[in-house]
């Protein structure tokens, strides 16, 4: 049953990476003009021989006098096999541009859901526990603030704190010694010391919500009969809680992955932009603003590609972890 | 029950008996459990304070929000002082701020603001100003603030990077943050309500799709998606037109939260007793959707309304943050907090974050009248709070 759950769902987002190629495509289109005149005057600009031959042969190859349809085709079985075309700006393919990015735009992302998990699950509980208490409104003041702050709002204000009052920049990944340097652990290292900051900057307001989620639904079930029949056979609060509406209200954290998830990478963008982040988000902004779309449209893909994953991975999770979503 | 004398005060009559005399419009109901929700008033006196504020942009504005003044480069923020001591030692309520003396190093030309203890800018209220057209049409000179000496200048937020006053932008900039909000509302509710409610009352293969859409949708990062299509417009548009190529742009990516609550709604509705006695009754679908559905569908729709402008705002700030939504010369709070971009200038100018300030504030507000509204618009959400 959960087997063929499973298929049917990975089977359903097939059409949605389709669909999701065809509107990154479409951006890559949009802007007017063909990016060959890009092309060839950038390479003007940068004071090289414009080769016209050159130039016929990326037309040919990207067939861009030929219909929407086709040029799709040629883009998206290109980026099949792992050739995403080229950027303009850089002069360069744009697989060698993204990748690095990518893994850490997911590392990013991927930690911070799970600081979101780790912190909005014991302040949720304890705040829907502790109803109407000091600790539950001091809760829920900071979460209703952390929602209406934007995170890069957020990332501007501790930016200006850590410069004026410690006398410390906090923007980028890495320290100035292994910013160039080859992988290695020490640079692993100095990379976790240094995701904290916009892990929890951009951890807030989805942390803010979902302890607002948790509440709610551990209040919805903290009244149910089970609960006092638990309690009445003399279970100890603190088990009983855990272990009966703490399990029921779990649901939605599972289900984060499918929202937050999106949110996350979403919000990462301007975060990583005001941080200066080595992320996507910086790199893809700048490739947009220089209207550069091949390396725009990448990202755009990689990104909604990613967000599509989570979606998956979460429906499946829940359907392990819910009896009653497979047999819907 | 019939010795009763007065329906009125004894607790245990009949209500149908007294419903005639006293019965209240649903609105009133709402009205009635919407006052109790002292954080939701709040909200709602703060939400329309920021649309007063944005009615009136060029009257509370003290100056013209695109005057600049060279010599008031990074102008640091002054106080407003009531009182003032005359000559002979006694006090007089003159209300004016201290003026400030420009500096500049030898050596490294820094500049410096210092406060000139001989200046007084006084400031009356409703004064002459520099004359504006009211809405672009009327043509006045009072404003809320103005210095008793015409042509002084003040600066109750500070001053930006060329000298233009802080409060009269971020004014200005009220007017159109608020006002995208609403419009691109507008639109993606205009969007929610028909594919929201085509799939809730017809069901079938048109609700799958729908929501099949709907899906995609929240499945997608916005930002970039916003930022690939607001990329896509071109440089050299108007000012207005970009301001409705981005509303739309916004509305867009808004519509599936409003779709979602038409369609719940549909979809609990068309089972009940009335919607289906009027059908029975051979209402048109017409009738019955506007007639019998739609008031009771209002006061959601009311409340996601309300809680989706934030968003929306939130939204526009972020893009025109990151240079890719609305352009100068139009002033919004987004192209204002685009000054407060890299640490060097908040460092020199933290009253740069003032806009961000504005945002939160609105946004805040917007969320508690929403969630309020949210609360008091559903009947049975009563014992849970």
């Amino acid at each position: 049953m959960l087997i063929t759950y499973i298929i049917r769902r990975i089977l359903w987002s097939v059409p949605f990476l389709f669909v999701v190629s065809l509107i990154a495509f479409a951006l890559i289109q949009a802007p007017p003009g063909d990016y060959l005149t890009t092309f060839a005057a950038t390479l003007a600009q940068s004071g090289d021989v414009v080769d016209q031959e050159r130039l016929e042969l990326l037309r040919e190859r990207y067939g861009l006098d030929q219909p929407f349809i086709v040029q799709y085709w040629k883009w998206i079985s290109g980026v099949l096999v792992g050739d995403f075309g080229i950027s303009f700006e850089w002069q360069q393919p744009v697989s060698n541009l993204i990748w690095e990015r990518m893994a850490l735009s997911v590392t990013l992302a991927t930690s911070t859901l799970l600081f979101t998990w780790a912190v909005a699950f014991p302040i949720g509980v304890y705040s829907a526990v502790k109803k109407y208490t000091l600790g539950d409104y001091v809760i829920t003041a900071v979460g209703f603030i952390g929602l209406a702050m934007p995170s890069f709002l957020v990332a501007l204000v501790l930016m200006y704190i850590a410069v004026v009052f410690f006398g410390t920049d906090v923007s980028g990944l890495f320290s100035e010694e292994f910013e160039k340097a080859p992988w290695s652990l020490a640079k692993i290292g100095d990379l976790l010391s240094h995701l904290w900051l916009p892990v929890v900057i951009l951890g807030l307001g989805s942390t803010a919500s979902l302890t607002r989620i948790m509440r709610a639904n551990l209040l919805d079930e903290l009244h149910k009969p089970y609960v006092t029949t638990a309690r009445a056979k003399g279970l100890s609060e603190l088990r009983l809680i855990l272990k009966y509406p703490v399990r029921m209200a779990l649901n939605p954290f599972v289900s984060t992955l499918g929202w937050a998830f999106p949110q996350l990478i979403s919000g990462a963008v301007i975060t990583a932009f005001v941080l200066s982040l080595p992320t996507s988000g910086p790199l893809l902004l700048q490739a947009l603003l220089a209207q550069d779309m091949y390396l725009a449209g990448a990202f755009i893909l990689l990104l909604c590609c990613l967000s599509v994953v989570g979606m998956l991975v979460s429906d499946i999770l829940l359907a392990v972890i819910d009896p009653r979503i497979r047999y819907r | 029950m019939s010795v009763v004398a007065d329906p009125h005060i004894d607790p245990n009559a009949d209500p149908r008996a007294i419903a005639g005399e006293d019965s209240a419009s649903q609105w009133r109901l709402i009205w009635g459990s919407f006052r109790r929700h002292r954080l939701a008033m709040t909200g709602a006196v703060v939400v329309i304070a920021f649309y007063l504020v944005a009615l009136f942009t060029e009257f509370l504005a003290p100056f013209d929000p695109d005057a600049p003044s060279s010599r008031d480069v990074y102008h640091p923020p002054q106080m407003i002082h009531l009182f003032d001591t005359n000559a002979d030692g006694s006090w007089a309520f003159r209300p004016h701020v201290n003026g400030m003396k420009l500096s500049r190093d030898r050596f490294t030309l820094k500049t410096t603001f210092s406060p000139d203890p001989d200046k007084k800018i006084y400031l009356t209220l409703f004064g002459d100003g520099t004359p504006y057209k009211m809405w672009g049409l009327i043509p006045m000179e009072k404003r809320l603030i103005a210095a008793v000496t015409p042509g002084e200048r003040f600066y109750l937020l500070g001053a930006d990077r060329l000298g233009r006053d802080m409060l009269s932008r971020i004014i200005a900039g009220t007017r159109v943050s608020m006002s995208i909000g609403l419009a691109g509302v507008a639109v993606s509710l205009l969007l929610g309500l028909v594919l929201g409610g085509v799939s809730g009352y017809y069901g079938g293969w048109v609700d799958t799709g729908v929501q099949r859409l709907i899906e995609l949708k929240l499945s997608l990062p916005t930002i970039p998606i916003w930022l690939g299509l607001s990329a896509a417009l071109p440089q050299d548009w108007a000012p207005l037109t970009r301001y409705f190529a981005i509303t739309l742009i916004l509305s867009l990516v808004g519509w599936t939260e409003l779709a979602r609550v038409v369609r719940g709604r549909f979809l609990a509705l068309r089972t009940e007793d009335f919607v289906v006695a009027a059908r029975l009754d051979g209402g048109s679908k017409a009738r019955v959707i506007f007639r019998h559905m739609m008031p009771s569908m209002v006061s959601h729709i009311i409340a996601s309304v309300s809680l989706a402008i934030p968003v929306m705002i939130i939204a526009e700030t972020s893009l025109s943050f990151l240079g890719l939504g609305l352009l100068p010369p139009t002033i919004s709070w987004g192209v204002l907090l685009k000054e407060a971009q890299n640490v060097r200038s908040i460092a020199q100018a933290p009253w740069l974050f003032a806009p961000g300030i504005a945002v939160c504030a609105a946004v805040l507000a917007l969320n508690f009248l929403g969630d309020g509204l949210r609360d008091a618009a559903d009947p049975y959400a009563q014992e849970g709070r």
